[in-house]
């Protein structure tokens, strides 16, 4: 989801540690290795990586283009292909009948159908194009703290995966405990009580 | 710190007690919500509301929603022991407002409503639109952390069970 839209959802995020000075270098050194791989015309069902939130499909991280003000800005972007399995039934189906015609068999057994089945599904990714889904997320390095732009669960998850595999620092999803746990002028024995915290109820 | 697995369910009760809670101030006494910080900021409750309620070993949901909805559905629901799951809200400014829903059990923001103003130009506006953009999400962030850190102070204090426990209640049976 493009942070720029009229309806944006938002999951935040603490950032633990610190990236090798310059940090912007080190920020673009880490885009570029993890940037999204193109897989049309791939036998590949999913690519995940990292692209420019506002050219998604061309990135380039050149120039600091990633940089706004304080701020580092990029995006998420998962493609994938997913095909239907009534698809995969009938071009499975098809190949099944050439393949006996040519081999004058009755049958195929197990394996020779698994092989089918396996070359069938790779021609079938490598014809169709991926769909992209980016997300965009907002980096604030002076206050340790990410804005992503997407409330989806296998989005975020994605996006954890890849931020930290990247840039080698703690993430932490920001939600009730963690939010009251990272408060900065929270006692030791507040942290106490909150670790033993049970639901109230006002009636 | 806690497994941050166990944590996320474990704890999620406190970002439904916390909207229950902001409900409450809104109603009762909006300015103790107020801070210098945030002058900017009034708050009022928007189109939506989810209260859950889970007793025995099952749970019912009731979900309020429509420009116009009253509220009356939803303070019969915490009077069976519900708690606002969700909220939508409308943070109002002297230049313009924003309508979001605000999820208890992640205090993720969801449908964040903001207006584009003017279609960028040329690079310049379009970086300015950025930062703006930029700088209206984090103010709005902040503000619900800073509504939220109310809360969780409170919450640890003993003026919890002493007095808000109480007044909730009160407020809740006497609600007409």
């Amino acid at each position: 989801m493009s942070f720029l839209s009229s309806n944006v959802s938002i999951t935040n995020y603490i950032v633990n540690g610190q990236l090798e000075e310059p940090v912007a270098e080190t920020i673009f050194e880490r885009l570029s290795s993890h940037v999204i791989e193109d897989i049309d015309g791939e036998a590949t069902d999913k690519s995940v990586g990292w692209t420019s939130y506002d050219n998604p499909f061309e990135p380039d991280f050149k120039g600091s283009q990633f940089i706004i003000g304080s701020h580092f800005v990029f995006s998420l972007r998962i493609d994938k292909k997913q095909i239907s399995p009534r698809v995969i039934l009938k071009h499975y189906q098809k190949e099944l009948a050439k393949k006996l015609k040519e081999t004058g068999r009755d049958y195929l057994n197990k394996g020779e159908k698994k092989a089918v089945k396996d070359y069938v599904i790779t021609m079938l990714y490598q014809r169709i194009p991926a769909s992209p889904y980016v997300y965009d997320m907002v980096w604030n390095y002076e206050k340790s703290r990410i804005s992503f732009f997407s409330n989806q669960k296998t989005a975020n998850d994605e996006f954890e995966t890849l931020f930290i595999k990247s840039f080698n620092l703690e993430l932490i999803r920001i939600f009730p405990y963690t939010s009251a746990f990272f408060l900065q002028n929270i006692s030791d024995s507040e942290k106490d009580i909150l670790n033993s915290l049970k639901p109230d109820s006002f009636i | 710190m806690l497994d941050i697995s166990i944590a996320y369910s474990r704890y999620k009760f406190m970002g439904f007690e916390f909207l229950t809670w902001l409900w409450f101030t809104m109603e009762m006494d909006v300015n103790t919500i107020q801070h210098d910080e945030f002058t900017e900021f009034s708050i009022k409750i928007g189109n939506r509301m989810v209260i859950e309620n889970a007793f025995h070993n099952s749970m019912e949901t009731v979900t309020i929603k429509g420009d116009d909805a009253g509220l009356e559905e939803g303070m019969l629901a915490l009077r069976k022991g519900g708690m606002i799951t969700e909220m939508n809200m409308i943070a109002v400014s002297d230049r313009q407002q924003w309508q979001f829903t605000l999820k208890g059990e992640s205090l993720a923001i969801a449908a964040l409503k903001i207006q584009n103003d003017v279609e960028p130009e040329n690079k310049e506006d379009m970086e300015a639109q950025v930062i703006d953009r930029i700088f209206t999400c984090e103010r709005i962030i902040d503000w619900i952390h800073h509504l939220f850190h109310q809360f969780i102070k409170l919450r640890l204090s003993d003026k919890w069970k002493n007095a808000i426990i109480p007044a909730m209640h009160q407020w809740i049976v006497k609600a007409d």
